[in-house]
């Protein structure tokens, strides 16, 4: 079983602050993690070489320093990793991503199985894993919380849906997108440690996966980010001050002055 | 302080804190009021690698020494010391088949000691033979086909969930002390059952349990060593894994005073937090002292038994006692600066007080190893004179 794991590093917070005045994220100061979500993904990935035999590659887009993740990844049981890192990449959409990703697939050759989180923290899209799928031309199941069976040639999950679950059969290769339901996630151990440090993790640029720097990044985007903002608050409360009955009248006024009385 | 710990000995005390603070601190209360044998974090530290630590590296094992398995008991008795006791006495029954067991034997059952799919416990103490080990009673009577055990054995730490017991008995009743050797005995093997688990003050994660040998049959295989020499083993084994009850120790009592400063810092009393009271401050700052200079010995200790020398009983005797000396007075302090709050359940302290008080009982009772302390310190004059 050849499983390739797609990873994304991000700011370690679920409140991601914005500077108003070139309303980019804020990342100083916020420690870099595996995209939580992600980590069910890798923690499958492991389990089913640990069942079925095979390989997990762990795969990411990203600056330099998501090297520092794919480590982590392979202390957490991935075999070996590479980085997609150029340039050429930033700023890319979930498409462009998606796009990359798959070129790096079809450099790592044969796999079974690509294995996403269903969303990321930070992105919030969930759309690279089903992208991924359409650009590889295999099939897609999102929201898989358990694998019930797996064999040579196919799969059965099951998945979350609104009301329930449903279950599924794909022909491999597919990819699948998993919720946090699937696993718990292992912690490193002192083998994977001791590998993760001496690893060479591979860093491939556009030009190695030979990708037209046209159609990735940036300029391969189809949908463009024009703003990232926090919401302003549009209703403000109002406190009454003073003593009991002033406060009871100023609340008497504004609500007949509002028309509610 | 610095330590000088290396690269790989840093990763092995954050990866024990790691699993301690994610996987044992949320479950540790219930663990202790519910005297659970926590299965779920044995499987954690498994996977984690943690039981290779003491194995050698022929046998699946990472060959790390005494300073290293110190290391990880510490930091998981940070947390909950019945948890590290439970992860050390596997440690403690696979000593003195690492030291003493043929090829043979430590091929068949290291590498599934070293992946933590069996944990082991060592057996000594019977009702009548406590500080007086020599006084077992246990037989190993030489039949046709191996070795023919009778008797309990008291009080032994991860009984009934171990696998694999290392079990000293008399094979000569009439040498006495001489007359002990050492057995691996398998769970299941008949005539080998366990009696009663004892409930207990303190590490109430960890299992304490009677193990009955009634005409139990051990293979002639399963002789550790030569017959005679179980009581050499077990001293010298003690010896060894004495620093570990000191990490267990210094990690009790680090919990303890980490619990006492946030408590202090928090709780306002004549409109200040009460870390700003001298008398408050001068308890912490001797709680703080303790515990540094305990882990200086600890670790002084362990290096002396890494360090090949033939005689360490007085030093990791001086680790044990002080440092379970230590954790006695720094976790009663704690409980103290915690007031009525620290006396409660809800708070961690009254565990860890609770906690501290076994590491001056066992593994050696902290009078018998003053006295052996200054057994060595006459003999080292009597050589001088």
């Amino acid at each position: 079983m050849k499983v390739v794991v797609c990873l994304k590093q991000v700011p370690a917070t679920t409140e991601v602050k914005v500077d108003p005045q070139t309303n980019t994220i804020i990342r100083e100061g916020v420690k870099s993690i595996i995209n939580p979500l992600d980590t069910y993904a890798l923690e499958e990935g492991v389990r089913l070489k640990e069942r079925c035999g095979g390989k997990v590659t762990a795969l990411s887009m990203g600056p330099p320093q998501a090297e520092e993740m794919l480590r982590e990844a392979i202390s957490l049981g991935a075999d070996e990793a590479v980085l997609l890192c150029d340039k050429a990449f930033a700023g890319a959409d979930t498409w462009a991503t998606a796009y990359t990703l798959a070129a790096a697939i079809g450099k790592l050759g044969e796999y079974d199985l690509v294995i996403c989180g269903r969303q990321t923290l930070d992105g919030d899209t969930g759309q690279v894993g089903p992208q991924l799928a359409e650009i590889l031309g295999v099939a897609f199941i999102a929201y898989v919380s358990k694998i019930e069976e797996i064999a040579e040639d196919r799969l059965r999950v099951r998945r979350m849906i609104e009301e329930g679950y449903e279950v599924i059969e794909a022909a491999l290769p597919a990819v699948i997108t998993v919720v946090k339901e699937i696993n718990t996630p292992r912690l490193p151990s002192l083998r994977g440690l001791a590998r993760a440090k001496g690893a060479a993790i591979p860093v491939w640029t556009a030009g190695e996966l030979g990708l037209d720097p046209k159609l990735v990044g940036l300029s391969g985007s189809f949908t463009r980010v024009i703003r990232v903002f926090s919401p302003q608050r549009t209703s403000r409360g109002e406190i009454f001050q003073g003593e009991l009955e002033d406060q009871v009248e100023g609340l008497i006024n504004k609500l007949k002055e509002a028309g509610a009385i | 302080m610095e330590y000088g710990l290396t690269e790989e000995q840093k990763t092995v005390k954050s990866l024990a804190r790691k699993i301690a603070e994610e996987r044992i601190l949320p479950v540790r209360a219930e663990l202790d009021e519910r005297e659970e044998f926590p299965w779920a974090i044995m499987q954690d530290l498994a996977s984690a690698d943690l039981f290779r630590v003491f194995v050698p590296e022929e046998y699946e094992g990472l060959g790390y020494g005494c300073l290293e398995l110190c290391l990880v008991v510490e930091e998981l008795s940070r947390i909950c010391s019945g948890v590290a006791v439970s992860y050390a006495a596997s440690a403690l029954g696979s000593f003195i088949l690492i030291d003493y067991g043929s090829e043979e034997q430590k091929r068949k059952y290291l590498p599934d000691i070293a992946s933590g799919k069996k944990l082991t416990a060592f057996a000594l103490s019977e009702p009548t033979a406590g500080s007086d080990a020599a006084a077992i009673k246990t037989t190993a009577e030489k039949v046709e086909g191996g070795y023919l055990l009778n008797g309990t054995k008291q009080f032994i730490t991860n009984g009934g969930e171990a696998e694999i017991y290392t079990v000293i008995a008399l094979t000569d009743k009439t040498r006495g002390a001489r007359g002990a050797s050492a057995f691996i005995v398998e769970k299941g093997t008949p005539g080998f059952s366990f009696g009663k688990k004892e409930r207990k003050m303190g590490i109430r994660a960890s299992a304490t349990r009677e193990l009955v040998f009634r005409n139990c049959l051990v293979p002639e295989e399963n002789l550790i060593g030569k017959p005679g020499m179980g009581f050499l083993m077990t001293m010298r084994l003690l010896d060894r894994s004495r620093p570990g009850i000191g990490a267990q120790a210094v990690g009790i009592a680090q919990g303890a005073l980490e619990a006492a400063v946030d408590y202090a810092q928090q709780r306002i009393q004549f409109g200040h937090p009460l870390i700003s009271q001298p008398v408050v401050q001068d308890m912490l700052a001797q709680m703080a002292i303790q515990v540094e200079a305990a882990r200086a010995l600890v670790y002084a200790a362990a290096r002396t038994v890494d360090s090949g020398i033939r005689n360490f009983t007085e030093s990791s005797a001086m680790a044990k006692v002080f440092a379970s000396d230590t954790a006695m007075k720094v976790t009663t302090d704690a409980v103290q600066i915690c007031g009525g709050a620290g006396y409660m359940k809800d708070y961690p302290v009254e565990k860890m007080m609770r906690d501290a008080k076994i590491t001056q009982i066992y593994e050696g009772a902290n009078e018998v190893l003053r006295n052996a302390i200054a057994v060595e310190l006459r003999k080292r004059k009597a050589r001088t004179e």
